[in-house]
């Protein structure tokens, strides 16, 4: 075990951990913000830099200070490590900065995006970018193209995470997607044109932090935040079976698989139960799902709202802008 | 007469074949240390040389060399990074096409100091020509037995492969170079851990420039403390510097690393002064991604001390009024070059070449592009001056590799040090209309009023 300060929190964790779970384990605020970093996809990380830290200590052995920020998902810990996350100025106002690259080319599309309401950019923007752009410039922009017949591909909103080619490399038996071309014209493509179709494909629909791989069987049939997210499970041989329903009425409307308040899928589930299966009777159901992160679904009135935690939920982001002491920005929140 | 220690013979006729190669003493530091010294003993040698690597960053070889991983039950590579594509920068080309044996002599000691028994030279596409050269070295080295098996009859073997590029800059990054030579997508790899410990197909490796190489055999041919006299202070030897732009007379020199900057770009012996009489305006000393300096600057520190052609001199000043000696790559701009169109031909470049992995260098090379594009051809606005600044610093050290740096620092420089030239394009757009408006009256001789002012 190792002993690490974040944010002037002490907490012990095992060797090997990295900054971003070493936060993680302590929770809340200062758990940094991660867009390409994915625990069950090895080699995930390191690309967006939303997740870069300061370590103001490098270990008890070697007490300076590390030269550059670094990205907390892929730096390991060591006994003695003093990091900053929200204490640090440096580190937001460079993840301000990262939020505004990820945004330039992006289409800010929501109200007509699928993922609108649970999308991890949308999220990210909230809660760290500015209410403005600078970004005078033409946007790039791509044709949609359906990677299979289950999978649309709206390269225009993609991030570059590469999730979904490390879902296709370790999920799959073969990829045959991957990224095409360099710097900001690179993209995300098949092989010439080639269907993405194997058994767990449809959990690239589920890494993918944005709205540029949905699912072309969801797509456009309701706003997330009016279905009913249900707990569900079936005998599957092909998957572990649980699932989370997003329903209407009687209709299965989408089948996706369980997240935790990361965003990350606990157990990744097949293409039958994700497409096959779009009736209730199909399914055990356990009760509602409840969606952890702040999110626009948790607060569809569907699970009874807690007046109190709501009121602390609020009081909570207000002390958090407050607390991060923004450095003179060029744009401030309210201009 | 200077110092040649790599380019003694570069004018020999028939210098690129064996024979005359090894006629003027070629290959003896091979036989040198396979016969009468131990690996280590090699890089002893390295190490008390000095020798500093020439591919951009200065990283002390023989301490790279000391990081390898000789633990390891993997093999141990040498890898030559000969992908130069830095604009600005054409020094290992001239000398692989001039004298190729002297790379290949080079890659055997090197690779005998580290334990290799398989090299790899990663050479750019585009120099395809230059492949063929040094395939054709090769197998005259190999057909002399200074390669394969049991080289001269020790118990040493050898095999020198070179590999082709496919044309992307990012690949001179010495873990995108690994990863292309592996033969994925040459993205460039999260450090640590550091190739010494895990490069290429995960065992140890070294990767060093052309001219690193090269420097090695008349460092052990001569000693390590023999060559640590030439040069001055820590920045030891000769260096090759690829001199361009508006001089006399541009091309290839070997320096001896102390010689004053004025008395490269003005003597004859070099550059030869400033072309058609005209007067120096501004210098990228070492390669593209190094910061501009003016003439003031460039000649003199801000201290008011002479400027030396040495790692630290260049660097005196730091950002704010100094540069780095990086690859070398020389460019000497005159009274009549446009900054702000220069500057906006590197942005090109770097957002041209950006692997795309990390956000900051994707998004922030081509912002920075478009709005330098705007700014050179006269639709830019005050505010967009301070905004390249911004861009550049949120790029700067937040990236995965130095590439993000290499495109932030031409920026942040030029506006520092020629912010006039800036604004003078925005308050004045029609008279930057002009595609050539850099060469043409008045706008010249107005800027040099304000350059002077
Ligand atoms: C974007 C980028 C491009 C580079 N291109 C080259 C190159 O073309 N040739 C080279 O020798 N080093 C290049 N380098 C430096 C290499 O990463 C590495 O530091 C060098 O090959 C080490 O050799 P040295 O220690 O002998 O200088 C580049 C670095 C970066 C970040
Ligand atoms: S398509 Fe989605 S998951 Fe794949 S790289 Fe783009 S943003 Fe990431
Ligand atoms: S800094 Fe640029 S070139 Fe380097 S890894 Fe990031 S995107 Fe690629
Ligand atoms: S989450 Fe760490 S760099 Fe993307």
């Amino acid at each position: 075990m190792v002993k690490v300060t974040i944010d002037g929190i002490e907490i012990e964790v095992a060797e090997g951990t990295t900054i971003l779970n070493a936060a993680r384990q302590i929770g809340g605020d200062v758990v940094p913000p991660a867009m390409c970093y994915y625990t069950s996809l090895k080699d995930s990380g390191g690309k967006c830099r939303v997740c870069l830290v300061k370590v103001t200590h490098t270990s008890t052995k070697d007490p300076r200070p590390m030269p550059k920020l670094v990205a907390s998902c892929r730096t390991n810990v060591m006994d003695g490590m003093v990091i900053q996350n929200i204490t640090s100025p440096e580190v937001l106002e460079a993840r301000k900065g990262v939020v505004e690259f990820l945004l330039i080319n992006h289409p800010l599309d929501c109200p007509i995006c699928d993922q609108a309401g649970e999308c991890d950019l949308q999220n990210l923007a909230y809660e760290h970018g500015v209410a403005k752009t600078r970004y005078e410039e033409e946007r790039r922009t791509f044709e949609k193209i359906d990677i299979g017949d289950k999978i649309k591909l709206h390269m225009t909103r993609c991030i570059l995470c590469y999730r979904c080619t490390f879902v296709a490399d370790q999920l799959t038996d073969n990829r045959v997607h991957g990224i095409l071309g360099r710097g900001d014209t690179s993209e995300i493509s098949t092989y010439i044109q080639k269907a993405v179709d194997n058994d767990f494909s449809g959990n690239m629909i589920d890494v993918c932090p944005v709205g540029a791989l949905t699912d072309n069987t969801f797509r456009f049939k309701s706003r997330v935040w009016f279905t009913k997210p249900l707990d569900a499970h079936r005998n599957c041989d092909k998957c572990c079976g649980k699932v989370v329903l997003f329903t209407k009425g009687d209709e299965v409307l989408r089948v996706s698989a369980r997240k935790d308040k990361y965003a990350e899928v606990t157990e990744y589930i097949c293409n039958e139960c994700r497409y096959d299966h779009k009736r209730l009777s199909d399914w055990v159901i356990e009760g509602p799902r409840h969606i952890d992160r702040n999110s626009v679904i948790s607060q569809n009135h569907y699970e009874k709202i807690d007046l109190l935690k709501l009121k602390q939920e609020i009081e909570r982001q207000i002390d958090f802008e407050k607390g991060k002491q923004l450095p003179e920005p060029n744009q401030s929140l309210t201009a | 007469m200077p110092k040649k220690l790599l380019l003694e013979h570069i004018d020999v006729p028939s210098i690129e074949t064996f024979e005359t190669y090894r006629r003027h003493g070629g290959y003896a530091s091979v036989e040198k240390a396979l016969k009468t010294m131990t690996p280590d003993a090699v890089t002893e040698e390295v190490k008390k040389s000095g020798l500093r690597g020439r591919g951009g960053a200065g990283f002390p070889a023989g301490l790279k060399w000391s990081f390898l991983d000789r633990k390891s039950e993997k093999p141990r590579y040498l890898v030559c990074n000969a992908d130069e594509s830095e604009p600005g920068t054409f020094k290992d080309r001239y000398l692989m096409e001039k004298i190729p044996h002297l790379l290949i002599e080079g890659m055997i000691t090197a690779s005998y100091a580290l334990g290799a028994k398989t090299s790899y030279i990663y050479i750019r596409g585009e120099y395809m020509y230059i492949v063929r050269i040094l395939e054709r070295a090769i197998e005259e080295a190999y057909a002399a037995g200074f390669l394969g098996q049991h080289i001269l009859g020790t118990p040493y073997s050898l095999d020198l492969y070179v590999h082709p590029g496919a044309g992307a800059y990012i690949c001179g990054e010495e873990t995108a170079l690994l990863e292309s030579l592996e033969g994925k997508r040459g993205n460039p790899r999260l450090k640590p851990p550091f190739p010494a410990v895990a490069g290429l197909y995960a065992a140890p490796t070294v990767v060093n420039n052309v001219e690193t190489i090269a420097a090695v055999v008349s460092i052990v041919n001569g000693g390590g403390d023999e060559y640590a006299k030439v040069g001055l202070g820590k920045s030891t030897g000769t260096k090759l510097i690829s001199a361009s732009g508006h001089i006399n007379k541009p091309g290839v020199y070997e320096i001896e690393l102390g010689l004053p900057v004025e008395e490269f770009i003005f003597s004859d012996e070099y550059c030869g002064g400033i072309w058609k009489g005209r007067k120096l305006k501004a210098v990228v000393a070492g390669g593209s991604s190094v910061p501009i300096l003016p003439a003031h600057l460039i000649l003199k520190t801000a201290k008011g001390e002479q400027r030396l052609m040495t790692y630290e001199s260049l660097a005196d000043g730091g950002f704010i009024s100094g540069t780095m000696l990086g690859s070398g790559g020389f460019i000497v701009m005159d009274e009549t070059a446009c900054i702000v169109r220069n500057l906006w031909t590197f942005s090109r470049f770097y957002h041209h070449e950006s692997c795309g992995q990390c956000s900051p260098c994707r998004e922030g090379t081509g912002w920075m592009e478009k709005v330098l594009h705007r700014i050179e051809h006269g639709h830019g606005h005050m505010h967009d001056i301070d905004l390249l600044v911004d861009v550049a610093k949120k790029i700067e050290g937040n990236t995965i590799c130095p590439l993000g740096d290499a495109a932030a620092w031409p920026v942040a420089s030029a506006i520092r040090h020629f912010r006039e030239e800036f604004e003078y394009h925005v308050k004045y757009p029609e008279k930057v209309a002009n595609p050539k408006h850099f060469e043409l009256e008045p706008f010249r001789s107005e800027r040099l009023e304000l350059s002077n002012a």
